[in-house]
């Protein structure tokens, strides 16, 4: 027989009940509508930036599709649209980038074994030189052209406007990626290897070259790869230790001639306003793109299929 | 020297070995001093950016008073009577940073809270890749869409009331695409700053009822606030320091404005141009190169020094 | 006195030593030795008065005691008491940390390995050492044996050293057909035999082990363990273990350490309390604190 206190109790219960019910039911109104615009802004951010990653890609295609066969490679830059090449441009990138790997590998390699491995960090000059390197790689590509221009060009080694001046330049660009890079990848290797190699008796040296480097490498040369891949594309410090004369030969060699790059024709074209030589361009930006994307996937492949997995 | 037995009771060779080395290992040394020559290059880098745009800086300076380089006064010191007020081309600078401020970071922090709090794995999986190419496209080809796609977009789709459409070269377009460029530095910093934040200040969130924006921006950005705003002060000075997009979609007319519409010349802009022209060494154009170089150097390092301040002061530490 | 546990433990070192032939001879262990007669053997280490301090704070103080030759050596105690940094100053592994600083001397055949004069590369390869978490190098077998002759100079076939090795490992038979194999592909206690037998590739008169046992499986542990007793006959061995039963069974010689505060009570620094004959520690320990310990009322 239900009493009035376990009536009241009930109607106490219910209307708990309703009021929970209520609260967990769908948020407010406003409160949907705005966390819903949110998502649709910030996915819109990330497909607004691909879409003009497609748009740029699309469109120099699309454009210089008509002008993309041999003739880039064995045609000369020209003043006439129509037997412009990039011969002498492609000869130079090739060269330049030869300088940058024989300059690049070396001392950035070597350098990041120092600070990894035999470098004391409680030692000022070791830490001056890990400061170092972090802000150059914030510094401007041009002023690296400009340093190339005092120094390289002119200035105490005096090369030139020649095709190593370009090489030297870009490879200082270059080095604290490539340094930062292959510190990464001596890191990765856990201390333990170098633990158990010198509890055998090994010097410090001996670990390095027998134990460390080789599980090391694989990403080492990834990063480098990586490193020449953004070396390929600079336009601006070239501009200033001379790849902008209006080459039409390819060069003699590193250390005499004029030269020119690859990016550099490109631009060279880009600035004339006739159509034909931005269609000209855009093939350029077609062959430039393409060699890119063979770099940067032949590296992450090579990440993939060799690097060591602790 | 005793002689060690085996438990078969055979004596075994001595292996006794001193204990000092039996020589200094010369070659551990060179090689270690080799290596850090290598270290030394670094510094001998920096050293020669600062050598190399001292001297004519300084000699710059012997010629032209700091308070007219400091001045707005006209931008021409190529001319046969130069005049040289840096601010046009630093207004230029500004100019086309703050339009790839105004287009780059909302963008770039946006499809990083997308990428961190949002997508799935496997649409991760495809678009931070996706972000990462973007970042490695040549500046040059940037600089070929911003003239010849966005330019033409932005005359086509520009509203009257604003006045008469840009011309070839202005300032909007080329900050339009730095704005491209400098996304994927934004996102990618942020998206791991993002990330970095434990996984436990989510959950605590959400199980007080947050909802999923509410968390993102009420925590998440808050707990990544040191590496989202590093990310801002580097996308910005890439975009100062950048050159060939503005070189090819901004134009080569110093003004002191601000208007995207107008073209402009930046400070690089105007570094390349003045160095692939007639430049003879040691003359007043010679320096001015040096001097415009040594104020992008100045600028930039101070960001950089910033963005490492800023992080130092508001990191979590969340080990 | 917990009754009970002691019970247990003292009852393990008899049953064990319950293989000796002469029962009734006075405290002996499990393997057959006397506690006289370890003091007679070769003296490898003598220890004395170490300090190792890092940043100048001590870590272990005023360490004293000798390693006998052909003998197991234990050294046990609660965590942070300074076992691990001891060990490491006995092929001076703590050189590699910046900070170190070790006071005292630690003479290895009456030569103090800390003298200027004294090589640390040298020094380790006369003396080994198998670190807690399996190492091995992600080289195969063969390679990973062969390391350590290489870098010690040995040239040509080093057939025969790897088949030595890791016959002495007990891990030939089941590794002969594949040397050439990853090292990685074994299992966790497969890939310890394999650290063991690389240590003693290089011939080494001590074998130093940092907790060799802590991060594997009971079969693999008892493995090892037999595997020591083995190499005892050819070298001596120095072992780190938090397992007290681990160090009833196995040892001849037990040193035990504990932690203190020092005045201001704000550092802690480990101490040696008592060293002695393993039997002894573990069922008439001479100090208080080894009592608490070994009985499990501490630590």
């Amino acid at each position: 027989m239900t009493t009035h206190a376990s009536r009241t109790a009930d109607a106490t219960a219910r209307a708990a009940g309703a009021a929970t019910r209520e609260r967990l039911g769908s948020q407010p109104a406003g409160d949907r509508v705005r966390g819903l615009l949110f998502q649709i802004v910030v996915f819109s951010a990330a497909l607004i930036a691909i879409a003009g990653l497609i748009a740029l890609i699309v469109q120099a295609a699309a454009k210089g599709w008509p002008r993309l066969n041999s003739d880039l490679l064995t045609n000369q830059p020209s003043s006439q649209a129509e037997e412009g090449g990039f011969q002498s441009a492609i000869f130079g990138t090739l060269l330049i980038m030869a300088g940058v790997i024989v300059t690049v590998v070396p001392l950035g390699i070597g350098t990041a074994i120092y600070l990894e491995e035999f470098a004391d960090n409680t030692r000022w000059y070791n830490r001056l030189i890990e400061v170092n390197i972090q802000n150059l790689a914030a510094v401007p590509s041009i002023v690296y052209g400009i340093l190339g221009l005092g120094i390289i060009v002119r200035g105490p080694l005096n090369l030139g406007f020649v095709a190593y001046a370009g090489s030297l330049t870009l490879s200082l660009l270059v080095l604290p990626t490539v340094i930062l890079a292959c510190r990464e990848t001596l890191r990765a290797v856990p201390s333990s290897i170098r633990e158990a190699a010198l509890a055998l008796g090994a010097t410090r040296w001996q670990t390095t070259r027998r134990q460390v480097l080789p599980a090391a490498i694989p990403g080492m040369v990834t990063g480098v790869i990586l490193a020449l891949s953004r070396a390929i594309g600079e336009t601006a410090p070239l501009l200033l230790v001379g790849a902008t004369v209006f080459v039409t030969f390819n060069p003699d060699g590193p250390f005499e001639g004029s030269y020119t790059a690859l990016p550099v024709a490109i631009f060279n074209y880009v600035a004339r306003p006739q159509e034909e030589f931005r269609i000209l361009a855009a093939a350029g930006i077609i062959v430039l793109l393409g060699v890119l994307l063979v770099m940067n996937s032949f590296a992450i492949w090579l990440r993939n299929r060799y690097a060591t997995r602790w | 020297m005793a002689s060690r037995e085996s438990a078969a009771g055979s004596p075994v060779a001595p292996v006794r070995r001193p204990l000092t080395a039996a020589r200094p290992r010369y070659g551990e040394k060179v090689i270690i001093g080799l290596l850090g020559f290598c270290g030394l290059i670094s510094v001998a880098v920096t050293v020669g950016i600062v050598a190399a745009l001292v001297g004519p800086t300084i000699d710059f300076f012997e010629e032209v008073s700091l308070g007219e380089f400091l001045s707005t006064q006209e931008w021409a010191p190529t001319f046969s009577d130069p005049s040289f007020g840096v601010f046009n081309i630093v207004a230029g600078s500004l100019n086309v940073t703050l339009w790839a401020i105004v287009t780059g970071i909302p963008m770039g922090l946006g499809a990083a809270v997308y990428l961190s709090e949002y997508a799935s794995e496997r649409v991760r999986r495809i678009v931070k890749p996706t972000l990462e190419v973007l970042a490695g496209v040549p500046t040059v080809a940037f600089g070929f869409f911003a003239l010849t796609f966005i330019t033409p977009l932005i005359r086509d789709v520009w509203p009257a009331f604003l006045g008469d459409p840009p011309g070839i070269f202005s300032a909007g377009a080329a900050g339009i695409v730095l704005g491209l460029m400098v996304v994927p530095i934004v996102a990618s910093i942020s998206d791991d700053a993002m990330r970095a934040v434990p996984h436990a200040l989510r959950e605590g969130a959400y199980a007080l009822g947050g909802t999923r924006m509410q968390v993102a921006t009420r925590v998440v950005v808050p707990g990544a606030l040191s590496g989202i705003v590093a990310s801002f002060v580097l996308g910005i000075s890439r975009a100062i320091g950048e050159t060939m997009v503005v070189l090819i979609a901004a134009g080569n007319s110093p003004k002191l404005t601000l208007n995207p519409a107008e073209s402009i010349q930046t400070m690089t802009a105007f570094i390349a141009t003045t160095a692939t022209g007639d430049v003879g060494f040691g003359t007043i154009t010679y320096k001015t190169l040096f001097a415009v170089g040594a104020l992008l150097f100045l600028i930039t390092l101070a960001m950089n020094l910033l963005s490492i301040r800023l992080v130092r002061r508001y990191r979590e530490i969340y080990e | 006195m917990n009754r009970a546990s002691n019970d247990i433990i003292s009852s393990a070192v008899r049953s064990a030593a319950s293989t000796n032939p002469t029962p009734g001879s006075p405290v002996t262990t499990a393997h057959g030795a006397s506690g006289e007669d370890i003091l007679k053997r070769p003296v490898m280490f003598d220890i004395q008065d170490v300090t190792v301090s890092y940043n100048g704070v001590p870590a272990v103080r005023d360490i004293d005691f000798d390693v006998h030759d052909r003998t197991i050596t234990a050294l046990i105690g609660p965590s942070g008491c300074g076992k691990s940094t001891l060990i490491r100053c006995l092929n001076r592994t703590n050189d590699l940390i910046p900070s170190a600083r070790v006071d005292g001397r630690v003479l290895f055949h009456e030569q103090d390995l800390y003298a200027a004069e004294v090589d640390a590369v040298e020094v380790r390869k006369r003396i080994g050492m198998v670190f807690q978490k399996p190492n091995p190098f992600p080289k195969s077998i063969y390679d990973n044996i062969a390391f350590g002759p290489r870098v010690i100079g040995r040239k040509g076939n080093l057939d025969d050293v790897v088949e030595r090795a890791l016959t002495r490992a007990a891990l030939w038979d089941e590794v002969k057909d594949r040397l050439k194999t990853n090292a990685f592909g074994m299992s966790g206690g497969q890939q310890q035999r394999l650290c063991i037998a690389r240590a003693l590739a290089t011939e080494p008169e001590v074998l130093l082990m940092d907790e060799p046992c802590s991060a594997l499986d009971p079969i693999s542990t008892a493995r090892i363990e037999d595997l020591m007793i083995e190499l005892k006959d050819d070298m001596s061995i120095v072992i780190v273990t938090h397992n007290m039963q681990q160090a009833a069974r196995v040892s001849d010689m037990t040193a035990f350490f504990t932690v203190e505060l020092d005045e201001g009570e704000r550092n802690r620094t480990g101490r040696m309390v008592e060293y002695d004959a393993t039997e002894r520690v573990f069922t008439t320990p001479s100090d208080k604190r080894t009592e608490a310990y070994v009985t499990g009322k501490v630590g």
